[in-house]
């Protein structure tokens, strides 16, 4: 899933400080799975920003709102009988939802209420890990099913490097070495003997470095 | 006597002397002085000199310009290159740019992480890693072809050589790891600093068992410490270094202004032990900030004069 992080209150508020009225719009989503941009959220972000506006002595109304996706435009249809009484919205969906409002609802002020952050997963409650770049061509079969790309800091492809220490990486002991998993991995399919293997270089033409990227598919398009 | 490229470092070790190669790390700053009276400190006791690359990711006068450098010196450069501040185009770029002014050794590096250095908050590229950079050199010399399969005019002739870490977790890897850039095409090596003596020797014997002694020349890494306090630093605080405690105990038994002698002494009896090691082709001596012992070094290890091969 996409995993974001909550944005320090104080942007938020500084960046909706000259409006009146405000919609809080959650999404249903990833970003409600990784606790930054559900109903739950929307409700602590927008009494936070009530009592600042309170404490300041500033009449605004803030509403509350959870899409089932923001990255829809069906979902998003929902709210066009209502947008404009808004004077702006602080979308806590992923950059994805931010940018699909802002295009849906041309004239509104949107402000990103998270910081999206990776593809990953939850490891624990409260703990995400990122395991994708979406780089376009997966190489996780010569890997072991690990991606050295969005788990080595210096994303090699023939890792790793000489910063390994006892299975963490040179950045942070906190960090694990994705190619001493790698290896791990690789020994426990009885595969060691691919490590010898050479990558090639990777085309980086699929991934971001080959600007904005589309999928078309002909054959579900209506 | 088979070489492929007009590099001295090359046919030092063709003719089959045990090689010296050491490091100057150019400034922080323009000054084109401080990169020659480095090499003038060093010129006579070494064969080649490596310019390090932005190391520790700390900014500093680019590698190239200092090769330049020495080269007008008559020196034979080792170019580093990271593959950490230059996409694919960039770094067949200055390959170029470095066999113009026939430089003809380059270090294929991946690169410390940028957290280390004065620009954390920098992007780091890594468009292609050491290996494939190793790869690319190649194909630029031997095929005279650019990555993009265009034919290059006046390819480059450089002695292609790689790092490598015998103390690096996992340690079963660290031979194949070796074998994978000789598949590569590294034609040398240079070790990262060895103080673990008995493990770099378990890993030479590995090296041996696979025959890539016979297909690489392995330049021992060494670097002598200047203090107690240096070698706890390195133990602790540097990624991959393995630094037993043997040594820490021997430099605190020694007064204070007398470590650094002793840390030159340790070196010295660590490149006579290394020297006996079937497969070591020579030593790379890093004496960071310190380039004025390494005379004393090369000749406290019988090193001394370098052969004339020209």
């Amino acid at each position: 899933m996409i995993v974001a992080d909550r944005k320090p209150i104080e942007e938020i508020i500084e960046e909706v400080k000259g409006y009146k009225h405000i919609l809080v719009l959650g999404c249903n989503e990833c970003v409600t799975v990784c606790e930054a941009g559900g109903k739950k959220e929307v409700g602590v972000l927008a009494s936070a920003l009530r009592m600042h506006a309170m404490n300041e002595g500033r009449e605004v109304q803030i509403d509350e709102h959870t899409l089932e996706r923001q990255c829809d435009h069906e979902y998003l249809e929902e709210i066009r009988d209502r947008i404009d009484q808004y004077d702006a919205v602080v979308s806590l969906a992923c950059g994805v939802g931010v940018q699909f409002m802002a295009e849906k609802y041309h004239s509104t002020p949107i402000y990103p209420g998270v910081n999206t952050t990776f593809l990953g997963a939850t490891e624990e409650r409260g703990l995400w890990t990122e395991r994708c770049q979406a780089c376009g061509s997966c190489i996780l079969a010569r890997t072991g099913g690990i991606c050295p790309i969005a788990r080595c800091a210096k994303r090699l492809l023939n890792g790793p490097c000489g910063g390994s220490s006892s299975g963490r990486c040179e950045i942070n002991k906190d960090v694990d070495c994705a190619w001493h998993l790698i290896i791990e991995r690789l020994k426990a399919l009885g595969k060691l003997e691919d490590y010898e293997e050479l990558s090639p270089l990777k085309d980086w033409s699929k991934d971001r470095a080959g600007g904005p990227r589309k999928v078309v598919r002909e054959d579900v398009q209506l | 006597m088979n070489v492929k490229t007009p590099s001295r470092l090359e046919k030092v070790l063709a003719a089959g002397h045990l090689a010296v190669t050491s490091e100057c790390g150019p400034p922080r700053g323009s000054d084109p002085q401080v990169i020659e009276e480095k090499a003038n400190l060093i010129k006579d006791y070494v064969d080649a000199v490596n310019i390090t690359d932005n190391q520790t990711s700390v900014t500093r006068m680019c590698s190239l310009a200092a090769c330049i450098r020495l080269k007008q010196m008559g020196l034979d450069p080792v170019l580093q290159m990271v593959t950490r501040d230059r996409n694919r185009i960039a770094l067949q770029s200055d390959i170029l740019g470095a066999a113009s002014f026939d430089i003809h050794n380059i270090l294929c590096l991946s690169g410390d992480h940028q957290s280390f250095g004065d620009n954390p908050q920098g992007q780091n590229v890594h468009d292609i890693d050491s290996m494939q950079l190793i790869q690319t050199v190649r194909r630029m010399r031997d095929e005279g072809k650019f990555l993009g399969g265009d034919d290059i005019k006046r390819p480059p002739q450089m002695f292609v050589g790689a790092a490598a870490n015998p103390f690096a977790d996992p340690f079963e890897i660290r031979v194949p790891r070796l074998a994978k850039k000789v598949k590569a095409g590294a034609e040398f090596i240079q070790t990262q600093c060895i103080y673990n003596i008995d493990k770099f020797e378990e890993w030479m014997k590995g090296v041996r068992d696979r025959g890539l002694h016979e297909k690489v020349y392995i330049l021992a890494g060494m670097t002598p410490m200047k203090s107690v306090g240096m070698a706890k630093y390195m133990k602790n605080r540097v990624p991959g270094m393995d630094v037993p405690d043997e040594i820490i105990k021997r430099l605190s038994g020694v007064p204070k202004d007398k470590q650094a002698d002793e840390g030159i002494q340790i070196c010295i009896e660590h490149i006579q032990r290394l020297k006996e090691v079937e497969g070591v082709a020579g030593f790379h001596i890093m004496a960071i900030e310190w380039e004025q012992k390494v005379p004393e070094i090369v000749k406290g290890a019988g090193l001394y004069p370098r052969p004339d091969v020209a």
